[in-house]
């Protein structure tokens, strides 16, 4: 048998899909191999993938590939131009602004929105979920009810009561979005938790001696984050789409800067007659939304293909 | 199988009558604790405000001595906890305070607006399920048809798509340019203040005194939003349908139906629907909860005169008496519509009912 392993040329098909991996390094890298051939199975997953690398790239290269100033417009000769103006492959807005650029740089925000919600709301959900999850008894009793009361409220009323109080600027509403965000991240990790709670990796660990502390950390957690991405990817459309509802209600990003929502608004007093002004970033949301929605569907279907077609 | 059933019917009868007031004793401290949760919420969210409560009454000129005299007055140097108990003694004999705005009680105004956004959800809810659950059905009987492949591009779109702009979008289209629809609003300023309601729901009120000119007219109004907000209904409620449909086809009952002989139609429509219908309630409840959240920006642009509108118009004007008041509400709705439907599956499906 180990001269049949042996043979094997690392880093082969044959060596990924093996059923007797030799180092832990290659049963990990077999099963992302695994996940990503189901995926790349997959062409609207893959759709999906190209859609928010692209969003990055534009995002990381806003200031080489922009052709304009995305703040200051020429008032005089580029007000209100329609699409397809020479040097303005999108048209103007009322300040005479290239809308391509504003934009390409906007896609910066979004990424950061998105970014920074997932980084604040998917760890507070995975250490609320966890441990009550692990802990059980009144400790869980607790942390589930303070859960329900937060998924009691809709998302964006919720969201905009908080910006209210907080007032509008990007930060307030990021944060606001997160909180807002964590419950169901709790609740898919409490589930999770408590499906290998008892199993006997956890007694084995809990008999060396490990602390309750060092199980959830070190050996609950790992476990939980694979369904806990696929649930953030799926969300990522939702978050974009709050931050750009709190955009348009001026709760938002703040003027001059380039954020689709609050562009949708800006538009919105042209609409009659200068159509493109609010509906082009709209596109620009409804591609980069429906690139996670169709990446977090890849993912799901190829982290659980039981779930798959459902 | 029966098993359950018989050992159910052995157990003394007291035992059993204790597990049901327990059951019951357990969904009133659920009940209880999540209302009392939201109050805590909108507490400290009122709480964080920048504003000095008792500056925004004096005005910053006023000397030291008046503005900890009305800080005195209005509580505030109270501790927390005392000051919670006395918001949530307020909110419950209904004093949500005053809006900024209107001037009027914040719970007057909300009872006022709440019709409006209820008969825009209502309605779109009615497209949503009436459209979405045959759309659903086809879609899991026949996968991979064109009927699945609109299904599931339906929904994309649906989940991805900001509402917002889709209106601005509906409006361009149907009223400005094809002009099929009214203006923004919800009646025609020439009824205004001829048509008199009632209820605060104008249809029924109009179908009730038989105004049917009016009606039109409101049907003119409503037709657009509410196709909006069902549109997104729709997304919701197909997608599930299908799942849900997917599953029913599965089990051995409809084998079981197909070899006694039944007509296809009646084991799709009859059977398998009929036992996914338990669990599409609740998701037609959570799709009418939903509405109440996505009537904020849609009547935003609509100039819908209910509940969101109501909301955004006193964000604008930091309100924050009427926009708590009415998060407060939208809060509630949301959870007694959650528990009404989880009350109505536990009755529906004897599957669920605890033994």
């Amino acid at each position: 048998m180990t001269s049949l392993e042996t043979t094997l040329k690392p880093y082969s098909r044959e060596w990924l899909l093996s059923d007797r991996p030799t180092t832990r390094r290659q049963a990990q890298l077999g099963r992302a191999y695994v996940v990503w051939r189901r995926f790349s199975e997959n062409r609207l997953a893959l759709l999906g993938l190209f859609i928010i690398i692209a969003l990055i790239v534009v995002a990381a290269l806003a200031d080489v590939i922009s052709p304009h100033n995305p703040v200051v417009g020429d008032l005089r000769n580029s007000r209100l131009l329609p699409p397809g103006s020479e040097g303005f492959l999108l048209g103007t807005d009322d300040q005479g602004r290239d809308i391509l650029s504003r934009l390409i740089h906007g896609s910066r925000l979004t990424l950061m929105v998105v970014v920074l919600v997932a980084v604040i709301a998917a760890p507070i959900g995975l250490l609320v979920g966890t441990v009550a999850g692990y802990a059980g008894g009144w400790i869980d009793a607790v942390l589930m009810r303070i859960t329900d009361i937060f998924l009691a409220f809709p998302k964006l009323v919720l969201a905009l009561a908080l910006v209210a109080a907080l007032g509008p600027g990007i930060e307030n509403a990021i944060l606001a979005i997160a909180v807002t965000s964590w419950p169901p991240y709790a609740r898919i990790a409490r589930a999770e938790t408590l499906t290998f709670r008892n199993s006997e990796f956890i007694s084995a660990v809990k008999l060396m001696g490990a602390s309750p502390f060092r199980i959830v950390l070190r050996h609950v957690m790992p476990l939980c984050t694979s369904s806990l991405i696929v649930r953030v990817t799926l969300d990522m459309a939702g978050i974009i789409l709050t931050a750009a509802g709190l955009g348009f209600l001026g709760l938002g990003a703040q003027p001059p800067l380039p954020e689709w929502g609050a562009m949708i608004a800006s538009g919105r007093r042209f609409i009659l007659d200068q159509w493109w002004v609010a509906a082009m970033p709209g596109f620009a949301i409804l591609i980069v939304s429906l690139g996670f929605n169709l990446l977090g569907d890849g993912l799901r279907d190829a982290l659980d293909p039981k779930e798959a077609g459902q | 199988m029966t098993l359950p059933e018989t050992s159910g019917a052995t157990r003394p009868r007291r035992r059993r009558n204790n597990r049901r007031s327990w059951a019951v004793l357990r969904f009133a401290v659920t009940v209880l604790t999540t209302f009392l949760g939201l109050l805590a919420v909108t507490f400290f969210i009122g709480r964080v405000v920048p504003i000095d409560p008792a500056l925004a009454i004096v005005g910053d000129r006023a000397p030291a001595h008046v503005v900890e005299r009305v800080r005195e007055e209005l509580g505030l140097n109270l501790p927390l906890w005392q000051q919670f108990f006395i918001y949530l003694k307020q909110v419950l004999s209904g004093d949500f305070g005053t809006s900024v705005l209107t001037s009027n009680p914040v719970l007057e105004d909300i009872k006022r607006v709440f019709p409006a956004t209820m008969e825009l959800a209502t309605v779109g809810t009615l497209i949503g399920a009436l459209f979405g659950v045959p759309l659903g059905v086809l879609a899991a009987v026949k996968r991979g048809s064109i009927v699945d492949q609109v299904v599931r591009v339906v929904g994309l779109i649906g989940y991805s798509v900001p509402v917002f702009w889709l209106a601005l979008l509906a409006l361009l289209f149907f009223y400005a340019k094809l002009n099929w629809v009214a203006y923004p609003g919800r009646i025609d300023v020439v009824y205004e203040y001829t048509f008199v309601s009632t209820t605060g729901f104008y249809l029924f009120d109009a179908i009730m005194q038989g105004e049917w000119e009016v009606f039109r007219d409101l049907f003119r109004h409503i037709i657009l939003p509410s196709a909006l907000l069902g549109y997104f209904s729709l997304a919701y409620i197909s997608r599930m349908t299908r799942s849900f449909m997917l599953n029913e086809l599965a089990q051995e009952y409809v084998v079981a139906a197909r070899a006694k002989g039944l007509s296809e139609t009646r084991i799709i429509w009859f059977h398998a629907l009929r036992n996914a219908a338990v669990p599409l309630i609740t998701v037609i409840a959570l799709s009418y909860a939903g509405l109440l959240e996505g009537s904020v920006l849609t009547e935003t642009i609509f100039s819908w005169p209910g509940l969101g509108l109501y909301i955004t118009n006193s964000l604008q004007n930091a309100d924050i008496n009427a926009v708590l008041g009415g998060t407060l509400v939208v809060g509630a709705v949301f959870v007694t519509i959650n528990l009404l439907s989880d009350l109505l599956y536990r009755t529906l499906d004897p599957r669920t009912r605890s033994r």
